[in-house]
């Protein structure tokens, strides 16, 4: 649950373990037959969350639902896709692009990879912030038809310099509408278009296929490469299971790319079947989207939409280094330990410490109350077992352990008292704090 | 170690080692309307809506003057303390921000690197990471030029209230600062994972680091009121820790908001009368506190804006221009304008006649005194006589 969603408190957990482990990944995968949470009732009590100017509205809902959506393996894939496929504001100031485009990351992110791909080279977010709309007949630009292949698709090394000039030529013409100005008639979308006397028709040679190849046949021929295969492999095997690369559960689910036609509900059940990824713990640094998610989960607060408080989670996330919908680069964030800085770490600790130290949000409400059911006293030890075990199965260092246990003093048994709730809590506080709370 | 033709501290037993504040304004300020060349008939051809009237110049000499917004920048220029560096860029500019923000910050024209090049000074000043806070940042997020992996550097939101588990108070917080050290502190054994031990080092360094900057607001008292700005803020908060004492060599600031496709008029004089206002009274607090005299300030920006105007604003263009600010600059013009004349631009841009790595060798081996080539990545002709000699 960890890192096929964003982890929950032991409370929720134990309501899951009452399935099988394949029921589980089948629920997960299973979006079809759940609802989205909708968002009206969001705008309802914050009216400035319709505000479709500003990205960052459009980043607290995406927040919004990664903390309820009944479909949270959407949210998480389309993370990852961003992260992926990383484009943002801060070329085009115009964020109705970037609700278009994260709409396609959740409507098409867990389908076909061909079939995104085309959704994306259709995309005007994209396609503006690769210059697709300077990418024309006679001059053509080659920013997009480059990173589709170096960074959405086969990784550098794999093509040459005369197929980035050919997937560049075929994809000559395409760009997106001028958008009709905002007043007086309200929001209106950007939409693909294609210019016919702006397309460089005639034979191209791309990836060893000759003929007169367009944008489509481009996505065609990349997604049948090893070298593809593998980079989406690699890539879901950061995202889901470790930072460090492991070549044969790589292979693995490269193997399952073919296996089931580029489909990425076969490619994510098997995934998550797989040794590699059960056995794996605390290997990868969190994302800051993701602790922040796992940290609001496990408080328990932002359930419903009337709550204050979303949209500081988009300033959060920024603080420690991810601000959605506006990723560095079109490379993405650089992930793993480069999420840790100095000031990045601060901004981690002192938010998790911060928030899940109140006794009385609903969650610590629930776990202070969980362990104290039936007690009378507690030792340290197993109070801080009982502790790590609420979060959700955080696992320390023995040497974090110990110190743990050096805070709490030398007494041999904690009674459970009035004071009992803030124990915990300034146990807790050092706990989110740890080091390996820095993972998943 | 090289040293500059003009010297750089007499010995090391000087606590006035040279420090440089890095003030990036981004998204590409328009050069042309900060250091206006107002004496060029071509400047009003092609500035037709944002260009600024003559009479509005502050006026350097017959052909060039400053914003009417840079005021207090002029009153420094004009005791010699300013360097104007015009016709900055690299070869074949980039238009995007990012990409181009990325080469100014890693000194990388060609390749994609995460290697900052103030990251390669702070590991050049500081070998064996002595001091934490040699490089500190002010604003969010460490910018990539400070990046270096290996390398500390402090990035600090705002210092006041910085530092870590700060929502607990008093002994508590003192009890849960150790507790926290203990956890982090690098472990010994072989098979300690690699990014525990990593993160243990940042938590460490970023402890260490706000330990150290927490004395900085208790030892500061200024009769300089910064504005509530975010950069006057930066500015203030660099001045704090400088005049602390703590050792930073290197600072850096950030002041966006200067991607003016449109609306330029109102949106660039904001933000310039901003940074001349900040940067003023950044000089003058240091003055005040008798710490001005190692300081150098430069303020850089990732491009220039296209020569022709949009009728309502400015494209993004190439060769931008950069000021190097304080007492140890030798004040003036450094670098040919770029010339205006069509037939000499670059696809609609200004021509840039000076890469920005010569600007960044010029400090490396003119102030700090050491050997730029490993830095910058290459060897690059440096300005003449940017510096004073240390001391006057």
């Amino acid at each position: 649950m960890r890192r096929a969603a964003f982890g929950a408190p032991a409370w929720r957990l134990e309501q899951l373990a009452e399935s099988s482990y394949e029921e589980l990944v089948e629920d997960l995968l299973d979006i079809e037959s759940k609802q989205r949470p909708a968002e009206d009732l969001l705008e309802r009590f914050h009216a400035e969350h319709a505000d479709e100017e500003n990205n960052k509205f459009t980043a607290a809902r995406w927040f919004y639902r990664m903390i309820n959506s009944p479909r949270v393996l959407e949210e998480k894939v389309a993370l990852f896709w961003h992260n992926r496929l990383a484009t943002g504001i801060a070329k085009s100031n115009v964020n109705l692009m970037m609700r278009q485009h994260l709409t396609i990351l959740r409507d098409y992110g867990m389908g076909n990879y061909r079939e995104l791909l085309n959704q994306i080279s259709h995309d005007p977010a994209m396609l503006w912030w690769l210059d697709q709309q300077m990418n024309h007949a006679g001059a053509v630009n080659e920013n997009y038809g480059r990173e589709l292949l170096e960074l959405f698709s086969m990784g550098r090394g794999n093509y040459t310099e005369d197929d980035v000039k050919a997937a560049a030529s075929a994809f000559t013409g395409w760009t997106h509408d001028q958008s009709i100005p905002r007043y007086p008639n309200g929001w209106w979308e950007f939409s693909f278009v294609f210019r016919e006397d702006d397309h460089e028709y005639g034979e191209k040679t791309f990836l060893g296929r000759t003929g007169d190849l367009d944008g489509g046949d481009i996505v065609d021929e990349i997604v049948k490469q090893d070298a593809t295969a593998h980079f989406i492999a690699e890539n879901l095997h950061r995202f889901f299971v470790s930072d460090e690369p492991d070549e044969k559960a790589i292979d693995t689910i490269a193997q399952s790319y073919f296996d089931s036609e580029y489909e990425m509900k076969p490619i994510l059940r098997n995934l998550f079947h797989m040794d590699e990824f059960k056995n794996s713990v605390y290997d990868r640094v969190r994302w800051p989207a993701e602790h922040v998610v796992n940290v609001v989960k496990i408080a328990g607060t932002l359930t419903d939409p009337y709550e204050n408080g979303i949209k500081d989670l988009v300033s959060y996330s920024e603080m420690m280094g991810q601000g959605l919908l506006n990723p560095p680069t079109v490379e993405g964030w650089h992930t793993g330990r480069e999420w840790i800085d100095s000031g990045f770490l601060i901004e981690r600790v002192n938010y998790a410490s911060e928030v899940l130290a109140n006794p009385d949000t609903p969650g610590m409400r629930k776990i202070i109350e969980r362990i104290s059911e039936g007690r009378t006293s507690i030792s340290p030890a197993d109070l801080i077992e009982a502790c790590l075990y609420e979060l959700g199965g955080v696992e320390l260092e023995a040497r974090t352990k110990d110190i743990l246990l050096g805070e709490l003093g030398t007494e041999e048994a904690i009674a459970v008292n009035n004071d009992f709730g803030l124990r915990v809590s300034q146990i807790m506080e050092l706990i989110v704090a740890s080091r390996e709370f820095q993972l998943s | 170690m090289a040293s500059g033709t003009n010297g750089t501290n007499a010995n090391g037993t000087s606590s006035k080692d040279p420090v440089l504040v890095v003030v990036q304004l981004s998204g590409g300020n328009d050069f042309m309307n900060t250091v206006i060349p107002y004496g060029d008939p071509f400047y009003y051809d092609f500035r037709k809506t944002v260009g600024v009237k003559e009479e509005n110049v502050l006026k350097i000499d017959d052909n060039f003057g400053l914003h009417p917004s840079l005021g207090p920048i002029k009153t420094m220029y004009d005791a010699g303390d300013v360097a104007i560096v015009s016709g900055i860029g690299y070869p074949v500019p980039d238009r995007s921000h990012f990409r181009s923000m990325d080469i100014w910050h890693t000194a990388e024209p060609s390749t994609v690197s995460a290697e900052g090049w103030l990251g390669r000074v702070i590991r050049e000043l500081d070998p064996n990471q002595n001091n934490v806070c040699t490089g500190v940042s002010f604003g969010q997020g460490l910018p990539r030029a400070m990046y270096l992996m290996g390398t500390p550097a402090i990035s600090v939101a705002q210092l006041e209230g910085y530092g870590l588990l700060t929502s607990i108070a008093g002994e508590r917080q003192r009890k849960a600062l150790n507790a926290f050290q203990r956890m982090y502190v690098p472990e010994e054994v072989d098979e300690a994972s690699m990014v525990l031990n990593h993160i243990g080092q940042t938590g460490i360094d970023a402890m260490t680091g706000a330990e150290m900057l927490s004395v900085a607001p208790e030892r500061y008292s200024s009769s300089i009121e910064y504005g509530d700005d975010a950069l006057s803020q930066s500015l203030k908060g660099i001045a704090q820790v400088h005049t602390a004492d703590i050792g930073t060599r290197v600072f850096y600031a950030q002041l966006p908001g200067f991607d003016t496709h449109g609306a330029q008029i109102a949106t660039q004089a904001g933000l310039l009368s901003n940074l001349a206002t900040s940067v003023s009274d950044f000089f003058d607090d240091l003055r005040e506190h008798d710490a001005s005299e190692n300081v150098i300030m430069m303020v850089f920006t990732e491009f220039g804006r296209r020569v022709r105007d949009n009728g309502n604003g400015t494209d993004h263009g190439s060769g931008g221009g950069a000021f190097l600010i304080g007492d140890r600059v030798k004040g003036g013009f450094y670098a040919e304008y770029p010339s205006l004349d069509p037939a000499n631009h670059l696809s609609g841009d200004l021509h840039f006649n000076n890469d920005f790595r010569s600007l960044y060798s010029t400090i490396l081996d003119g102030y700090f005194g050491i050997a730029p080539e490993e830095i910058v990545n290459g060897k690059f002709e440096q300005f003449n006589g940017m510096f004073e000699t240390a001391g006057v």
